[in-house]
């Protein structure tokens, strides 16, 4: 595409440049150009996400684990199996659900602002 | 039951149906819009479409008449099914969107670079999903049989049939919007004649006997046995009998049956009185959905429970009809929005079967006997309201209930029909997919035909433990390790996967194990997937030099969002 030279060279030498050192460190070269550093940073996000999702793991699996043996150990405990359940379950699940999406979401955010260094 | 409502109501669900794939085919006018709806499918109406596809006969029909025959215990089904969706979330929906790649085989391919990985996890794919089409099938031959008295294949004709039209005339887009008419028509179904039950019930002055154990008569009732059974009872029971018990012909007496095994001969009838408890059919005999495992649970019910739990909480991920919703969300954000409304919907779609199982136990408990326990919900609003209304409700549920069939049906079958198309036919394209369409639905039509009475939710928690087996330790691992090999995940998926398909296989084969043998086969999961996961790890590190080449490019693909992996994408154009 033709480009108005004057226009190019303006872009480029303008201001940002004095303050700015020309070899500025860009997380984000790195990981476009699949460096060993760039590795590093995309590991970093996932052991966060990773660590996300094993929280929400571990939520469920304390909350629903112990359950069948409570029942079991009760003995006559029919309506409570029923209300828990039939009903009380399902509130829980969907917040934990809910709180790692606004996690993930933010882990996601505050990876972009680094690489991005903005 | 009368048909004179059923009928149209049944007849006007498959009309809508085809109307609505109409509507979506008019919109439907690129290959990409055919496959993926050209990825622009929106959180809220994709978590429609995702619940409505995932919403089985099982969960309709299967889970009342579950909670009916066995109590409480089995609402854990519905809880996994739930759970599932949050497991699948928080360790794969995203990655997975971001992976690009349409079908498990395509992920499998992209991640570890292998075509025999992708011919293996096509294998699964069909596997899996044909395990799963097979009690759709049976279900809706059961509901047709139950409403008009019609042969018991009728029902899976007709679904096979308008599944296999609207899948291969419309493709996934119109697919898209027949599943979320249906979730809305399915939730629909169930609310209504449950509001208009429950206030049946309090009129009764709200009998809180529907939580005992056991499930007892609450008035003299009369049970005419269909077909020849054995009777299970925990202890003494006086009935009046006519017809054949234990061999012996009595002519409306009193007897008096010790604990203990008995065997009921066809047409026999059995009086019950106030209060008697409920006996329990044994296996064998009728067959009917809600009965087979029973005895595996009885005996091992802790383990049972814990094999349930793990089998479906891990399992959904794998289940082909879901996978292949998420490459319609736009991105890996908007993917993880879908499925937090998903859970949010099937969440309030499941507080209902619950309430159906309790009525069912209060008010129709007899149909433990005749082995039709998984036409409960259809049978209730006659039985509970009766009349004009009764009637009305009932056609509800069954259109309800045929929806829940036919979204099914149609998502498995775009998926397997997605798979024979691109590695078993010999070109893509449309054209091929129609023809894979057809061969992904005439397999468990003719099985469903030939087999006959498989159990309806058993086989779908089969399908979830092999499912559980082989493809959640393939996501997982493939998702968050950098080390997973191409032979492992195929030893891992093979010895995981092909353990579990062997138990069910004997389990549905009838091996005649007992005790913890069979509880071992009836409920593989607990057993297969640490298996699956343990044999993946191992082999994987043992050929470390087998670790793909772009491994740590994939990755970063899977992980990064959106907007900086497009970054990534302009660098490698310009080198």
């Amino acid at each position: 595409m033709p480009h108005d030279p004057t226009d190019r060279r303006v872009v480029v030498t303008g201001p940002p440049r004095r303050t700015r050192p020309l070899n500025r460190y860009r997380p984000r070269t790195e990981i476009d150009e699949q460096t060993t550093l760039g590795h590093t940073y995309v590991r970093s996000l996932m052991r966060s996400q990773l660590r996300a999702a094993l929280t929400v793991f571990a939520v469920l699996i304390l909350l629903v684990g112990p359950l069948p043996l409570v029942f079991t150990v009760m003995g006559d405990s029919s309506s409570l199996e029923w209300i828990v359940l039939g009903f009380c379950i399902y509130p829980p699940l969907v917040l934990l659900a809910r709180w790692y999406v606004r996690r993930a979401d933010r882990n996601e955010k505050d990876f972009v602002r680094l690489v991005e260094d903005r | 039951m009368n048909e004179n409502y059923a009928v149209p109501a049944v007849a006007l669900v498959v009309v809508a149906t085809v109307f609505v794939g109409a509507f979506g085919l008019r919109i439907s006018r690129t290959t990409s819009d055919f496959y993926v709806a050209s990825r622009t499918v929106g959180p809220r109406l994709n978590a429609a479409a995702i619940s409505g596809e995932y919403l089985s006969a099982a969960s309709f029909l299967g889970i009342a008449g579950l909670v009916l025959v066995q109590g409480p215990d089995m609402l854990w089904y519905p809880v996994g099914y739930t759970a599932g969706y949050l497991v699948l979330l928080i360790f794969v929906a995203a990655p997975l969107r971001r992976s690009g790649a349409y079908t498990l085989p395509d992920f499998a391919e992209a991640r570890l670079a292998s075509q025999g990985m992708r011919r293996l996890a096509g294998a699964f794919v069909v596997g899996v999903g044909w395990l799963y089409l097979l009690p759709q099938l049976q279900g809706a031959g059961l509901t047709l049989n139950v409403l008009t008295g019609a042969s018991k294949s009728l029902g899976g004709v007709i679904v096979a049939v308008v599944v296999v039209a609207t899948v291969a005339a419309g493709g996934m887009r119109s697919i898209t919007f027949v599943q979320a008419f249906q979730y809305w028509l399915k939730l629909t179904a169930l609310l209504v004649p449950a509001l208009f039950l429950v206030l049946a019930w309090q009129d009764d002055g709200a009998p809180r006997d529907a939580f005992d154990e056991p499930a007892r008569f609450r008035e003299h009732r009369v049970v005419r046995v269909d077909a020849g059974l054995d009777l299970k009872l925990d202890g003494p029971l006086t009935v009046t009998a006519d017809g054949t018990v234990d061999g012996v012909r009595y002519e409306a007496e009193r007897l008096r049956l010790p604990t203990g095994v008995h065997r009921i001969e066809e047409g026999t009838r059995l009086a019950f009185t106030k209060g008697d408890p409920v006996p329990v059919a044994d296996r064998g005999g009728n067959g009917g959905m809600s009965t087979s495992l029973a005895e595996g649970r009885e005996e091992r019910p802790l383990y049972a429970t814990y094999g349930l739990i793990l089998a479906t909480f891990l399992g959904t991920m794998g289940l082909p009809h879901v996978v292949v919703r998420f490459y319609t969300s736009p991105n890996g954000v908007a993917a993880r929005r879908t499925t937090v409304v998903v859970l949010g919907l099937i969440g309030a779609f499941y507080l209902l079967p619950p309430v159906y199982g309790a009525l069912g136990r209060l008010y129709a408990p007899e149909l433990t006997l005749t082995g039709d326990a998984d036409a409960a919900v259809l049978l209730l609003p006659d039985r509970v309201i009766g009349g004009l209304g009764g009637d009305l409700l009932g056609a509800l549920v069954a259109g309800g209930a045929f929806a829940a069939f036919l979204s099914t049906a149609s998502g498995l079958t775009m998926a397997v029909a997605g798979v024979l198309t691109q590695d078993v036919l010999p070109s893509r394209g449309v054209r091929h997919f129609r023809l894979g369409t057809v061969l992904a639905m005439i397999m468990p039509l003719a099985a469903s035909m030939l087999v006959g009475g498989l159990p309806v939710a058993d086989a779908v928690g089969l399908a979830f433990a092999v499912s559980a087996s082989s493809f959640c330790p393939l996501l997982v691992l493939g998702i968050w390790w950098h080390r997973l090999t191409p032979p492992g995940a195929a030893a891992g998926m093979l010895v995981g996967g092909g353990s579990a398909l062997l138990a069910v296989a004997a389990t549905m084969a009838g091996f005649p194990g007992t005790g913890a043998l069979h509880a071992l086969l009836a409920w593989p999961a607990l057993w297969s997937v640490p298996l699956g996961f343990l044999t993946m790890v191992l082999v994987s590190l043992a050929t470390p030099r087998r670790v793909p080449a772009g491994t740590a490019a994939i990755l970063a693909r899977f992980h990064l969002p959106e907007e900086l992996a497009q970054g990534q994408v302009r660098t490698e154009v310009k080198a």
